[in-house]
């Protein structure tokens, strides 16, 4: 029991502890949303402090300067739970269950069976929030009001999901698989946070259940010990702390399939589900073309100098990005940007390009990219009701002095 | 005050709270009580705070809603208006 002397001493702490917050804000960690809310930095354990957008259940964003890596370190890559039970799951107890409706023989694997029954692959891949940029939406849109920074490339390594599969003899009346992990609600009335799949993503060769991170177990706030990798799609079929896969002959009709991370169909290019698909609305999947400045801010003012750099990076659903183009005029002229090494189509793609200033003054820049499968980012965002796909051209102000 | 910090001590215990959330508090009038001992139950105070620009009325009252009917929280139909009226007179558009 928490008692009443203790609990003013704990709100003095956090008085205390608001008064580094105005440091941390010159340090570049505050970060400003379209509607301009205030942002709070705030560390998870073993986590650096990161954006906070809600405390319980934790969800945190990267501050956009620390993309400049090619892979997002582990202690700064974002973190998005549903649910506020996130249990501390212990590797030796930790267990796999493979049933459903749709398989022949159940199975159940330890950590150490997944990790030598089967081969292991490597890939990067972006983890990318569905809801990245909500914040920007105008008109606002209820739900986490991200910024830029709710995604993260990493290099993942696990075992391939098809060839967990593969021993429970799928049958061929099988649809979907559905996922589930082991964090949970606080009521035992709320929903699990479970997804499913379309058989086919399922037994794709790129869809994994990945144990390591950047060549590290997998933090505890990403999923540890195991989580899936479903590289083009969006990160709410990224189940963390994996528990159980059903392969099921019906569609998975739980609220986080049937009611929540849906969009108006025939409203944004690409993306299937056949089974999940009603006459107006299908559920979020393949990642849009978007690009990404991380170099400087909108509203930022710079020194004034003879070649200013723009760095930044873009990604797609896994086609590979083919170009991204710079404006500094606001969109009268374009120049290619460099891109940088290619770590896969899956992963991001980091590019920059150099701008030489006539004068100071005030500069728009903007940034496009372009996907190999000739599909580009529009100037502004596709509206839909839960604030999904922002991948419009980013315009920034910056002052040069 | 004593209510609020009585009622606050017992959300700490009932929870697993985050010296960060103990930072957030809600507007002190008619209605605080009942929203923060049952949103708080699953949920820190800042997905409010942080929809005060966004939700008018019908928002709140979609919310408060969704958190009955889809996430299953246990909250009566007295209660359920008297936080939505919170929620739109002091966090509303």
């Amino acid at each position: 029991m928490v008692d009443r002397r203790h609990f003013i001493k704990k709100t003095a702490g956090g008085l205390a502890a608001l008064g580094g917050l105005t440091l941390l804000q010159r340090s570049g960690l505050a970060a400003a949303t379209g509607n301009g809310q205030a942002t709070i930095p705030d560390a998870l354990p073993g986590k650096e402090a990161l954006i906070k957008r809600t405390y319980r259940p934790p969800n945190y964003e990267t501050p956009i300067n620390y993309f400049d890596a090619p892979f997002t370190p582990n202690n700064q890559f974002f973190v998005r739970y549903h649910n506020a039970v996130i249990p501390e799951v212990k590797p030796g107890e930790w267990r796999l269950r493979i049933g459903g409706d749709a398989i022949r023989t159940p199975l159940e694997f330890s950590l150490e069976q997944l990790r030598k029954d089967f081969e292991h692959v490597e890939i990067a891949a972006l983890c990318l929030c569905s809801g990245n940029r909500r914040g920007a939406f105008e008109p606002p849109v209820p739900g986490l009001q991200w910024g830029s920074g709710a995604m993260g490339n990493a290099l993942w390594r696990g075992v391939r999901l098809k060839d967990v599969l593969a021993g429970a003899g799928i049958d061929k009346s099988a649809l979907e698989v559905s996922l589930a992990g082991a964090d949970s609600g606080v009521l035992p009335t709320t929903p699990n946070f479970v997804k499913s799949l379309p058989l086919a993503k399922a037994l794709d060769q790129n869809t994994l259940i990945a144990f390591e991170m950047n060549g590290e177990p997998l933090p505890h706030w990403n999923g540890f010990p195991a989580r899936l990798i479903i590289p083009g799609w969006t990160a709410t079929y990224w189940i963390k702390h994996l528990t159980a896969l059903n392969v099921i002959s019906e569609p998975f009709d739980g609220f986080w399939m049937k009611t929540a991370y849906r969009i108006p169909k025939d409203r944004f290019p690409g993306g299937q589900f056949s089974s999940q698909e009603t006459e107006m609305a299908m559920p979020i999947t393949e990642i849009l073309v978007n690009s990404l400045i991380t170099n400087m801010e909108d509203g930022q003012t710079l020194p004034n100098a003879k070649a200013i750099e723009i760095k930044g990076v873009a990604w797609d659903n896994g086609n590979g990005i083919a170009k991204v183009e710079i404006s500094t005029d606001g969109g009268g002229n374009w120049q290619q940007a460099a891109l940088k090494q290619d770590y896969g189509r899956f992963s991001w793609r980091q590019w920059h390009s150099v701008f030489e200033p006539k004068r100071p003054g005030q500069y728009r820049i903007m940034a496009r990219a372009t996907s190999h499968s000739g599909a580009t980012q529009p100037l502004e965002p596709i509206p839909n009701p839960s604030g999904y796909h922002h991948n419009a051209v980013q315009k920034i102000t910056i002052r040069l002095v | 005050m004593r209510t609020l910090i009585l009622l606050l001590s017992l959300f700490l215990a009932a929870t697993a709270t985050t010296a960060g959330e103990n930072r957030i508090f809600l507007k002190d009038r008619p209605g605080k009580n009942q929203v923060v001992a049952q949103c708080a139950m699953c949920h820190s105070l800042d997905y409010i705070t942080a929809h005060a620009a966004i939700l008018d009325r019908a928002g709140w009252e979609k919310t408060v809603g969704k958190m009955i009917d889809s996430m299953g929280a246990p909250i009566n139909d007295a209660d359920k208006q008297v936080i939505i009226d919170y929620l739109a007179q002091n966090y509303g558009k």
